[in-house]
């Protein structure tokens, strides 16, 4: 910072930018129960109907929690659907309705997922490969892959691991569990590690952190591995729901999107270093809401699609439009 | 151009090596070809091949003015689809509804590309997501349109373009109208690019938007008229391909990132500030070379996109490599 | 003071693209003492630091530490050996805490997680030196603190590491008076405990007070090396290798100087605040300040890139308001930004492009790009070659050019639209300083061919030399205005507001 560029002028006390995503999340829930009362359909007030909607965002919430890794580290990924359909069609293939066979299947996802990772984050931090393409490139090969081997439901879930999508304690289901104590374990990673210390400091400035001894590629990569394990996860988790697993339920869900519209409308900041889980949790909720509101006003499918897009593109010029820094 | 040049003994070699290694490229897949496949070498072989090739490569060089500005257009393959879509609904099987309907549809595609812009200019929204936030959009508005289904076909005054081939020409015997597209609609898009102040200002925003900015360059216009000479450049290729192909529902999808990597083949450079009309239609031409190679190989379908993803990443990180070892 | 020399570098050499930046240069430092390492900008100061803190690899030459020969490849192993450096360009996060800066890379962890409590109290430790009237909170944010708490952050984060050596690049840029005073005695105490400190300034007044010994760089060499410090004068010449009569180009005669072209009455913004001045056609005015008292902001001001709010601009006496670049370049103004890399130059572009694209961005955007109401490619062609621009071809990448004939270029830019106000923001930042006098003399006659020169710039010597008028600037305001003549002392006394400050706390 010389005098040649603009100092920032003093900011002072109550910042904004901060809270938003806890005045969205507000504005929205006003909305939902605001609509749900004008409309008289107070079913959809119902304590499980709240559980329901928060139960339709698991996979989108698991995946976010990933992206918001990546994104941290100033970098995205774009090939979280594809990832989300390859583990899907792999834990339903291997396991095939054997229940002997979850465990297998489970670490076969894992692994897949830290492999995929591991290429994202080499490529990117070693090659220098700009985030946007590298990860197109690899949602490409892991489609063309998948759907070289794979063009419809492949394999069975069993029974026994259906439980995670539709188990649940009282009317708590395990999966919304699940997600909450992921989130509280990547807060954790994020916050009191020097792992999570490290991301924030490369996202924020890559050279200051360099110059401060950090390992800059090791942290990209890392980010990258725990972003694609989400994704993998989440993978497990729709074809439990599913009970199968197709390889275009990822691009179907648009989930790589999704994943980084629920992050920026959280509050973290596409060019990295600020933000947090628990905005991306928030923007979960709000996205389910809306996805709410699109029900109780009985949508059209392809309509909703449509505003879903704008909101999107809305939602991100928000944060953008107060961000100082240049587009591109 | 070179008259200032100074005359070195290794200035020819220095010359040579300064081809773009697009076309060496492209000659070496051509010869490959024909090994494999001597008919290629007939009019019939290698002018379906181009006719195959002219939307790509259209799409590419009106691409390629959204990259060099520093920017992505991620919406351009949902404009193809929704040109066709659009086209075959309003058509409703009049022949003389041709005349009105492509101007119409690039109208919608100018519009679109002002959208596009205004987002990425105004509301400050990374292109990236802007414009996969059209995609959504317009490939909601393209199922909304044709009620999921698309009905009707598109009349053979539209289909012309596209399909037609002009017969007894001397030499070559059969010309498609498609080729004839391809040219004009490449030398406009050279023209724009590499002949006008429009072109050097597109350059100037993607080196360096900051410093064109404080130079003078209306950085907003140009940048909004880059992408909608993208957006208008996807509906002739949507008009060209909807006549080679006829109406489907995804006639368009994975277009956008094929242009993309059709620009990249030709050097362009992520993230702007360099690239070149004629070596990106090269890169179409190359890569659907590659496809054309892949089936005379016997490989299936999904191979392609493998191919595509690997020749994405590998050509970014040969650029990043070559970059850094000529000095920043 | 043992007899192996903490660090030995040995005949080191490094150049980048176009420039050599380091020849041939050979450096010490015992323990325990300030080394001043001194020379003008460009000279090769900050290379050569970052070839001791790993974040370049020499072409040639070896580092010695402790009279072991290292190979740094990464700062990470530098800073293990015991070095840390205080960048020019501050490192800081500015969304992070100040802690948590301090803590950058080496947080420590206690149980597999970080220990916030060792980490606010080791920083509330070193923040403590800095005496209570510099009070920073731990906790605080980075980017709520003004700049001067910023550079102090950057300090303590060296100190806290308790390394055996320390750099630090121009540490004063932004201090003012007492914060310096604060500064070193801090260095006293470091130095007295056994650290080493090398000390990169170009203000006498510090190496006077603070060195032990002095080396001087010049054009990527060492010109010269003093076990004592000597006078100024001596520092000086061997600085700037020549007489300084001969640097600078004679200053304005009173017959050149000519009316009031541009003037500025109460302007403000939320960077400046009642902003007075006047610039004259044919004049060069300076203008001096401590980094971030707003000499920029008045520049994007002026130029309608960040506008003023309030008061009133007049050009050749008529009333403007300029919202845009734009708006100010029609009117006649242009600028040549200080941070060129980031916001002058189109690096990928060709000379050519670099010198056109003002011109271009003010014509019809399907016209021709070799011709336009303001020039042409001949006629840019012809501007580069008066001004003497070096480069192997004009469609040569920019990336290729020297900083000299980078901006030479961009100054061609604006030639073609003969500007009435042509505003440099730090013009010599970066260029080696044979190519310096020839920007120096290109400012003499821009303002001898009837231009108001405006010259904003961190190097006083330079102000001081080639301005024939200077305005002093602090926290946003005007604070003084100088005749050419000035001392270095009256226009730090200004710029730094010491009298000011002393009042108010009394």
């Amino acid at each position: 910072m010389t005098d040649t560029t603009l100092p920032a002028p003093r900011r002072s006390g109550f910042r904004f930018d901060r809270y938003a995503s806890g005045f969205l999340l507000l504005a929205s829930i006003v909305l939902y129960v605001g609509l749900v009362v004008v409309s008289g359909q107070t079913k959809y007030l119902s304590v499980d109907n709240l559980v329901s909607i928060l139960g339709r965002s698991i996979t989108l919430g698991i995946t976010a929690i990933g992206q918001t890794f990546a994104i941290l580290v100033a970098s995205i990924d774009l090939s979280v659907a594809s990832l989300i359909s390859a583990s899907a069609v792999v834990t339903s293939v291997v396991m095939n309705g054997e229940p002997s066979m979850m465990l297998p299947a489970i670490l076969a996802v894992l692994a897949l997922g830290a492999v995929v990772g591991l290429i994202n984050g080499l490529v990117i931090s070693k090659l220098e490969v700009n985030p946007l393409i590298a990860t197109l490139g690899m949602s490409l090969i892991i489609q063309g892959v998948l759907s070289a081997f794979y063009n419809n439901f492949a394999g069975k879930v069993p029974v026994e691991f259906q439980i995670f999508a539709y188990g649940s304690v009282g009317i708590v289901p395990y999966s919304l569990i699940f997600m909450f104590v992921l989130a509280g374990l990547a807060w954790f990673v994020l916050r009191f590690t020097r792992f999570g210390s490290d991301i924030y400091s490369v996202g924020g400035n890559k050279d200051a952190a360099r110059n401060a001894g950090i390992k800059t590629s090791g942290v990209i990569i890392g980010a990258h591995v725990v972003c694609s394990l989400c994704a993998a996860i989440a993978g497990l988790y729709l074809a439990s729901r599913l009970r199968s697993g197709a390889p275009w339920i990822g691009a179907e869900g648009v989930y790589d999107l999704e994943s980084i519209a629920v992050v920026v409308i959280g509050g973290t900041i596409l060019a990295g270093g600020r933000g947090g889980i628990w905005g991306t949790m928030a923007g979960v909720i709000i996205f389910s809401l809306i996805d709410s509101i699109f029900n109780v006003i009985g949508m059209d499918a392809f309509v909703k699609q449509v505003v879903r897009g704008i909101i999107i593109v809305a939602a991100v010029a928000f944060y953008a439009v107060r961000s100082k820094r240049p587009v591109s | 151009m070179t008259e200032q040049t100074l005359s070195t003994p290794g200035s020819a070699r220095r010359r040579l090596l300064q081809i773009n290694p697009v076309y060496v490229l492209l000659v070496a897949l051509l010869v490959a070809i024909v090994l494999l496949n001597p008919a290629f070498m007939e009019p019939q072989g290698y002018m379906n091949y181009l006719k195959r090739a002219a939307a790509l490569a259209i799409l590419s060089g009106g691409a390629l003015y959204v990259i060099v500005a520093g920017g992505f257009d991620l919406s351009v393959g949902a404009m193809m689809t929704l040109t066709v879509i659009g086209s075959s609904m309003l058509a409703s099987n009049d022949p003389n509804s041709t005349y009105w309907i492509i101007p119409l549809m690039l109208g919608i595609g100018a519009l679109v590309g002002l959208i596009n812009g205004l987002v990425v200019s105004y509301l400050r929204v990374p292109s990236l997501i802007a414009t996969l936030g059209m995609m959504i959009t317009l490939t909601g508005v393209a199922f909304v349109w044709s009620g999921g289904a698309p009905r009707g076909y598109l009349p053979d005054t539209f289909r012309f373009f596209g399909r037609f081939n002009i017969t007894g020409v001397p030499l070559v015997n059969i010309f498609p109208v498609a080729i004839i597209c391809l040219v004009v609609f490449g030398l406009i898009l050279w023209w724009g690019m590499h002949r006008t102040n429009l072109g050097r200002m597109i350059h100037a925003i993607g080196d360096n938007q900051r410093a064109a900015r404080l130079a003078g360059v209306p950085v907003e216009r140009v940048r909004i008229t880059a992408f909608i000479v993208s957006s208008m450049s996807a509906v002739v290729a949507g008009v060209i391909l909807g006549g080679r192909a006829g109406v489907s529902v995804d006639i368009g999808s994975g277009y956008e990132l094929q242009a993309i990597t059709a620009a990249v083949l030709g050097g362009a450079q992520l993230l702007g500030g360099r690239g070149s009309v004629p070596a990106a239609m090269a890169g179409a031409l190359a890569l659907e070379a590659i496809f054309t190679l892949l089936n005379l190989l016997g490989l299936p379908q999904p191979v392609r996109q493998v191919v595509q993803g690997l020749i994405l990443i590998g050509a970014v990180a040969l650029a990043m490599y070559r970059r850094k070892r000529t000095g920043r | 003071m043992s007899d192996t020399p903490v660090i030995e570098m040995r005949n080191i050499s490094k150049s980048f693209p176009g420039v050599r930046a380091l020849h041939d240069v050979s450096f010490s430092c015992a323990r325990g003492e300030v080394h001043a390492l001194v020379g003008e900008n460009g000279a090769g100061k900050s290379t050569l630091i970052k070839i001791l803190s790993g974040v370049y690899n020499p072409d040639s030459g070896t580092v010695l530490i402790d009279g072991k020969e290292q190979h740094f490849r990464h700062p990470q192993e530098s800073l293990l050996a015991g070095i840390s450096v205080i960048y020019q360009e501050f490192s800081l996060l500015p969304e992070r805490t100040v802690a948590q800066n301090l803590f950058l890379g080496r947080e420590p962890v206690r149980g597999g997680v970080i220990d916030g409590r060792a980490m606010e109290d080791e920083t509330r430790r070193v923040l403590g030196l800095f005496g209570a009237r510099h009070h920073i909170e731990p906790d605080t944010t980075v980017a709520d603190l003004d700049v001067a708490s910023q550079q102090l952050v950057e300090i303590a984060k060296a100190i806290s590491l308790s390394s055996k050596v320390i750099v630090m690049d121009e540490p004063t840029a932004a201090l003012n008076e007492s914060e310096c005073e604060v500064l070193f005695s801090l260095i006293d105490q470091l130095r007295a405990g056994g650290t080493t400190i090398i000390y990169i300034t170009h203000r006498m007044r510090e190496v006077t007070r603070l060195a032990n010994r002095v080396t001087v760089i010049k054009d990527g060499e060492v010109a010269a090396r003093f076990d004592h410090v000597p006078d100024p004068e001596t520092i000086v010449r061997t600085m700037v290798g020549r007489d300084i009569a001969d640097y600078y180009p004679p200053p304005g005669t009173p017959q050149e100087r000519g009316n009031v072209v541009l003037g500025v009455r109460g302007g403000g913004n939320a960077f400046l605040r009642n902003i007075d001045f006047e610039l004259r056609a044919g004049e060069i005015t300076g203008f001096a300040g401590l980094q971030g008292a707003g000499r920029s902001a008045l520049a994007m001001a002026l130029f309608g890139a960040v506008p003023f709010t309030s008061g009133t601009v007049t050009l050749d006496g008529k009333g403007v308001r300029f919202t845009h670049p734009r708006d100010a370049i029609r009117a006649g103004i242009g600028v040549l930004p200080g941070d060129r890399k980031a916001e002058g130059l189109l690096l990928m572009q060709s000379v050519r492009d670099n010198g056109m694209v003002t011109a271009r961005s003010f014509a019809s955007f399907l016209a021709s790009h070799r011709t336009n109401a303001h020039t042409d490619l001949a006629g840019m062609d012809k501007l580069f070659d008066r001004m003497e621009v070096r480069a192997p071809s004009y469609e040569q990448e920019m990336r290729v050019l020297s900083g000299g004939n980078q901006q030479k270029a961009i100054v061609a830019r604006w030639l073609a639209l003969k500007p009435k106000v042509l505003i440099f923001i730090e013009p010599t930042r970066g260029i080696d300083v044979n190519a310096k006098a020839g920007i120096y003399h290109l400012m003499r006659d821009l303002a001898r061919s009837g231009a108001a020169v405006m010259m904003i710039s961190s190097d006083l010597p330079e102000i001081l030399g080639a301005a024939d008028r200077i305005v002093v600037m602090r926290e946003g305001r005007i604070a003084g205005e100088f005749p050419r003549g000035a001392t270095e002392a009256d226009i730090m006394l200004s710029a730094t507001g010491e009298k000011h400050l002393a009042g108010e706390a009394a």
